[in-house]
């Protein structure tokens, strides 16, 4: 057992992080106050090759490893949670699953501009009577000749409002449950395709999160992801990737709020002595650190373990679970160390703490996560 | 730090092997009579000396002094693997490697390892660690125990307290104020042996917990030691007992791992079988919620601490990362017992039940080798310096 960065991965941490801090840390509070998807910041990641990352560079990707793609959602969420989620949904939840069960051509067709951030992706399974119960979802899917008619509705879809392809996940046969979920590729533009308005939310304000409509909505076969009724378990296998994305999204914001709040106490002087002097602030920075380290750990352990192939379920729900819940608590002991001026938004403090609270709920709430833990460890 | 060749959360075949024979060891020889000897206060010194004969005893000391010669990580392992079964086994088997045999192989002279080493090392002797005294607990640097030199000798006074391992270890790290002058730069450790004039230990005390474990006081009456049993130099011995504690705090990290390990089989095992409202209770929510965030904390907890390890002595973030993986491991674990204790009911309060010894043995983690409190000074010193 060794945890330590190759040249390699320092090096690409080492540039995220000044691209971080000079292009998306920046416009960070412009766009949670505006809630305008960032384009230019999608364009300026995709020339760092930051828009698929752990895809092969024969696909348009930029062929590291998957802890790699950790790093990379970790500092960029450190800056900004919502260009975080924005990056994890394209690579986690498109680019994953095109890589793990397209065909070569919609590899050519879809997967290569997605990776090579020419295309924005986005992931349309929830619905509004279907959320942690994604099975129940009443989009439907009807064969007509050579094409698919689907119909129904999504909500909540990260990048919707900017997105150029949707992975839309529709039934065959709603009386087969599960079983009848088929998963497309879905061009944006394609008529009967409408989209929602912005969505104003808690946090991550500028992820172009909306709903989207689909009305006699017309799709080719070849454009089918996998097999008809094998949908399900291509969303399952695709949020196992996308859990180890928001984990890291959840550790960037964790550290970010952990550092204005260690210097904030350093700076901050109240009763003759910066405040970091006092014992109790001293004891929450501890504990604060220990939760970070723990769920960067975790989180790490999972993409390891998903880039040795074979399950990670378990590992990517631990560190999802952890990382997520270690972040509302990290970031509200930073508003707390912050005072009233944590509240305000002259500091970036707030932000964190509404930027947080998503990722205990998005891609599987906390409750979901551990029912797959307990899952898996009743079954050992 | 310096790149590595990347991640690797994978232990090695030899560390794979060694963990597997441990916890077969300890299934077959400590599982039996648990029960008895927490109650009679019993430290199975017999199954000890096997493992002494297995090289658990002298794991961190190079092989050219008697021990195993192993790295930090693999001595977690065993202490994990140990801890699961007999908490009481493990810590006697951690301070006598860690706080004991650690710091003579890193400050002694030659002379003293070839004298000391070898036979504490094999597990013929147990060793122990004379840090702190009824009034100074985590403010180590208040001890009032003096050593004066007289001629090649020093002459100890004074009383030590909560020492694992006194009535029945041989030699003893002692640490002793040799000019009260010059405050915690005035402190320096010497090894006493129990057959030096002027040395007594103490009855074991009555604990709550980890009772199969000798603990006592160490008493110093014109306690002569030899000048070369002085560790390093003269007022160094606060920074030994200070890296030494680093060291060994990846042990208990470990050893509230083992014990974390256990309760949730423990737990596991409870709520398949029991039934209520017509189900195993494991089929209830409520107690699988409870039962994924054990496993969860569980993963977190064994992460920071073989992380801890395996970065030990070699990085210069290793002390706080012990420091993060103690705290955290031995905190989840009393939340893991307390969690499978509430599991088991009314049947967790009785002593038939595993979870009863465990929930008392567990609850020192967060205290000795360091409080929580003490960790997170530690651990803030780390964030807050430079």
């Amino acid at each position: 057992m060794r945890i330590e960065l190759s040249e390699e991965q320092l090096l690409l941490q080492d540039t995220v992080r000044r691209f971080a801090a000079e292009v998306v840390a920046p416009r960070a509070k412009e766009i949670d106050e505006s809630g305008v998807f960032p384009r230019e910041f999608f364009a300026r990641a995709a020339e760092l090759g930051l828009t698929g990352v752990a895809v092969p560079e024969q696909y348009g990707g930029a062929g590291m490893d998957v802890v790699s793609y950790c790093l990379v959602i970790e500092e960029i969420s450190r800056a900004c949670a919502s260009s975080g989620v924005i990056l994890s949904v394209n690579n986690s939840l498109v680019c994953d699953p095109i890589l793990a069960f397209g065909t070569e051509e919609q590899k050519r067709e879809f997967l290569t501009p997605l990776a090579a951030g020419e295309k924005i992706g986005c992931f349309a399974l929830t619905e509004p009577d279907a959320g942690s119960d994604a099975a129940a979802l009443r989009t439907t899917a009807r064969r007509d000749g050579d094409d698919y008619l689907l119909d129904g509705s999504k909500v909540f879809i990260t990048n919707g409002l900017a997105a150029d392809v949707a992975i839309v996940f529709a039934s065959v046969d709603l009386s087969r449950g599960h079983k009848g979920i088929t998963a497309f590729l879905v061009p944006m533009d394609t008529p009967g395709l409408t989209r929602g308005g912005h969505q104003y939310k808690l946090g991550v304000q500028a992820s172009g999160t909306t709903e989207l409509f689909f009305e006699n909505l017309r799709v080719p076969a070849r454009y089918r992801l996998g097999d008809e009724g094998q949908g399900f378990r291509i969303a399952m296998a695709t949020l196992d990737g996308g859990r180890i994305g928001i984990a890291a999204q959840a550790v960037g914001i964790a550290r970010g709020a952990f550092e204005e709040a260690r210097r904030y106490a350093r700076e901050r002087q109240q009763f003759g002595r910066a405040i970091a002097e006092f014992q109790t602030i001293q004891f929450y920075l501890a504990d604060m650190a220990v939760e970070i380290d723990a769920a960067r750990l975790l989180t790490w352990k999972a993409a390891w373990k998903k880039q040795q192939g074979g399950r990670y379920s378990l590992e990517a729900a631990q560190a999802k679970l952890f990382a997520s819940e270690a972040a509302q608590r990290v970031t509200n002991k930073a508003l707390q160390i912050h005072g009233g001026y944590g509240y305000t938004r002259e500091y970036n403090v707030e932000r964190y703490f509404r930027d947080a609270r998503i990722t205990e709920i998005y891609e599987g709430t906390s409750e979901i996560q551990k029912l797959v833990i307990a899952e898996q460890i009743l079954r050992a | 730090m310096p790149p590595g060749s990347g991640l690797d959360f994978a232990l090695t075949e030899e560390q794979e092997l060694l963990r597997a024979e441990v916890r077969r060891f300890a299934e077959e020889r400590l599982r039996p009579g648990l029960a008895e000897r927490d109650r009679s206060h019993e430290l199975p010194v017999a199954v000890l000396r096997e493992m002494g004969e297995m090289g658990l005893l002298g794991m961190l000391v190079a092989e050219e002094y008697g021990g195993a010669g192993q790295d930090p990580l693999t001595y977690c392992l065993a202490v994990e693997e140990v801890a699961r079964v007999c908490p009481s086994t493990a810590v006697t088997m951690s301070v006598t490697n860690s706080v004991c045999q650690w710091p003579i192989q890193r400050f002694g002279s030659d002379e003293l390892r070839r004298r000391v080493l070898p036979e504490l090392a094999a597990g013929a002797e147990f060793g122990g660690f004379g840090l702190t005294e009824p009034g100074s607990g985590s403010d180590a640097g208040a001890m009032q125990t003096v050593a004066r030199r007289d001629g090649d000798d020093w002459i100890l006074d004074g009383q030590k307290a909560w020492i694992t391992n006194a009535s029945i270890g041989k030699w003893f790290v002692v640490l002793a104020r040799t000019d009260p002058a010059a405050g915690k730069r005035g402190i320096s450790a010497f090894v006493v042996g129990r057959e030096m004039p002027g040395f007594a230990a103490g009855a074991p005390e009555e604990k709550m917990g980890l009772r199969a474990s000798v603990t006592g006081s160490l008493f110093f009456n014109a306690c002569r030691v030899p000048a070369s049993h002085l560790l390093d130099a003269e007022g160094q011995g606060l920074r030994i007992a200070f890296a030494t504690l680093d060291h060994s705090r990846l042990g208990i990290a470990a050893q509230a791992v083992g014990i974390h390990q256990r309760a949730l089989e423990l737990a596991l095992a409870y709520a398949r079988e029991r039934v209520q409202f017509g189900v195993p209770i494991v089929e209830h929510q409520a107690v699988r919620f409870t039962l994924a965030r054990m496993a969860t904390e569980l993963a977190a907890a064994r992460t920071l601490t073989r992380h801890a390890a395996a970065l030990s002595e070699r990085s210069p973030e290793a002390g706080r990362l012990a420091s993060e993986a103690k705290l955290y491991a031995s905190e989840a674990a009393n939340r893991a017992c307390f969690d499978a204790l509430q599991i088991h009911g009314g049947n967790g309060f009785s002593e038939e039940y595993e979870i009863a010894r465990l929930y008392r043995d567990v609850r020192v983690t967060t205290i000795y080798e360091g409080t929580s409190e003490m960790q997170r000074l530690v651990i803030a010193r780390h964030l807050l310096a430079g």
